[in-house]
């Protein structure tokens, strides 16, 4: 057999001069504006800004939930044509089927795709324990706490092996301590898999606590202001925040943020 | 007594003592309203009388009658539900559907199903068909628009969840929309039952000759006010007990949403 001609390393996520309007109460609102971002396979990528600077319109276009105005969207090597498993998303809200129980929550995308029960079955019994959820296959989501519901939403789409898993800041709603929690349990995740994430936060401690590369974006119009590469030692835990190569970094985001501040009251 | 006691019991008792009283010292236009004990004695003659041999031709035939008119419920409803559910679901989906199909829908309700009615003997004659044109007619309205109304309060992000969970159209229908617009279909049901009932006794007391709203007329005519009373009761009850058992079938359906309201 012929080897095949090695392909160039191609993109988990990339977003060529995207511009998105948004037509609201008969105005138009430009929510991000010349976008240039990628994501490397492998890859933890965090997007921090501001509420309402376009980074979960951003998200949402890397999931084919809309289309931009102008410009590309490209993902694992094709351009972007709508919602697809290989990029699976967790929402802020869990966005479960409260009329399915937790086991049925986390064996929708494989019973949808026709997965074979004999494939899937292994896997969902592994992540209902890596995620502490054993115990709970036949629970509905309305008996579950915030945290559960939102592990269940992880597991949901880590059940998919997604070639890119997109977060559209998944633990927002969590209280403090649950948040801390989670963040763990996605480290753990990472590790394991090396998953390649797109993780949208206004948190600066949680981006720069996870993820690879943190990129600052400005108020609406969104546009990326500056990339920060995040060279902290893996694995992580929390005790990481403590540490003074965080804090540094900690303050040359804040900086930037402070900027932006000014900038967007100066204008 | 505790909170949970037979309270409801009360209102009912006091209502009939009243009943009784209003009767009996004439309050009311003397022979006209029967009193509740002879409403009482009528009623279990018509059900437990042997037929022919009494002097009333009502007695015994009681569930015959009852027979009739809850088939004629029953498969009205059931046509309703067979064409209200999936239009109802095609409308609230497809906006195209809806464009095309909803305006009719929404000029043709307002039409009460009893000026339905020399239409209805018209074309059917004074035949099952007619009633169950009638049934059917009234039944389908609230199911269609309930069920419409659930479909497009679907939630965003679980069509969005769906989607990139690989989901396609015909998926995301069957998992996501009909088990969200559920609740609403019951609502639906609910009301379109009633409304069954309703155009049951209309139907029965114009183009058919049987049944519980045959009966109710007929007793009128020859004057038997303690039957039209009893009928009315009659009615009512086959009202509450169809409108409980579609109650019982959401409950069995919709366990998720019990959990939920407690939860």
């Amino acid at each position: 057999m012929a080897e095949r001609p090695r392909a160039a390393p191609r993109l988990a996520a990339e977003l060529r001069d995207v511009w998105k309007e948004f037509v609201k109460g008969g105005r138009r609102v430009e929510a991000v504006r010349a976008i240039d971002f990628a994501v490397a396979p492998n890859e933890f990528a965090a997007i921090l800004g501001p509420s309402g600077c376009g980074k979960s319109t951003l998200l949402n276009m890397v999931a084919g939930f809309d289309r931009p105005t102008r410009g590309q969207v490209w993902a694992n090597g094709a351009p972007v044509e709508g919602p697809d498993p290989s990029r699976a998303v967790v929402f802020q809200e869990p966005a479960l089927f409260p009329w399915y129980t937790v086991l049925d929550n986390i064996t929708f995308g494989p019973k949808t795709r026709r997965v074979p029960p004999e494939v899937y079955r292994p896997r969902v019994a592994a992540l209902l324990s890596q995620v502490g959820l054993e115990g709970f296959a036949s629970h509905y989501p309305a008996e579950l706490s915030g945290g559960m519901k939102q592990r269940v939403g992880i597991a949901r789409v880590l059940v998919m092996e997604p070639e890119l898993l997109l977060m559209d800041e998944p633990f927002g709603s969590l209280d403090a301590q649950t948040r801390l929690v989670m963040q763990e349990l996605l480290l753990e995740v990472w590790e394991r898999r090396h998953q390649t994430v797109l993780f949208v936060t206004h948190d600066v401690e949680e981006a720069l606590l996870l993820a690879d590369s943190v990129s600052v974006m400005t108020a609406r119009p969104g546009r990326i202001k500056k990339r920060i590469t995040v060279e902290l030692p893996r694995p992580r835990a929390l005790d990481l925040t403590t540490s003074p190569l965080f804090n540094e970094l900690k303050r040359e985001v804040l900086a930037l943020i402070r900027e932006e501040r000014l900038r967007a009251a100066a204008e | 007594m505790s909170r949970r006691g037979p309270w409801f019991i009360l209102l009912p008792l006091l209502l009939l003592g009243l009943w009784h009283v209003a009767v009996t010292r004439q309050w009311v236009m003397p022979g006209i309203i029967p009193a509740p004990a002879q409403v009482a004695e009528s009623w279990q003659r018509w059900i437990f009388g042997k037929p022919g041999l009494s002097l009333s031709p009502y007695s015994g035939t009681w569930v015959a009658n009852v027979v009739y008119s809850a088939r004629r419920v029953f498969e009205g409803f059931v046509i309703a539900a067979g064409v209200g559910i999936p239009l109802g679901l095609f409308i609230g989906w497809n906006r195209l559907v809806a464009r095309i199909v909803d305006p009719s829908v929404q000029l043709l309700r307002p039409v009460p199903i009893t000026a339905w009615l020399p239409f209805s003997i018209a074309v059917f004659g004074i035949y099952d068909a007619g009633a169950l044109f009638l049934i059917a007619l009234g039944a389908f309205y609230p199911i269609v628009v309930n069920t419409t109304h659930g479909v497009r309060d679907t939630n965003l992000l679980l069509l969005r969840a769906a989607r990139m969970l690989g989901a396609g159209e015909p998926t995301v229908l069957r998992k996501v929309v009909l088990p969200s617009a559920l609740p609403s279909i019951f609502t639906g049901l609910r009301l379109g039952v009633g409304v069954a009932w309703t155009a049951v006794i209309v139907a029965e007391m114009i183009a058919v000759k049987s049944g519980l709203g045959y009966v109710l007329w007929d007793a009128y005519y020859v004057g038997r006010m303690d039957i039209c009373v009893a009928t009315m009761f009659s009615v009512g009850l086959l009202g509450f007990v169809s409108d409980r058992i579609i109650l019982g079938a959401g409950h069995l359906f919709l366990r998720w949403r019990v959990l939920e309201a407690h939860g």
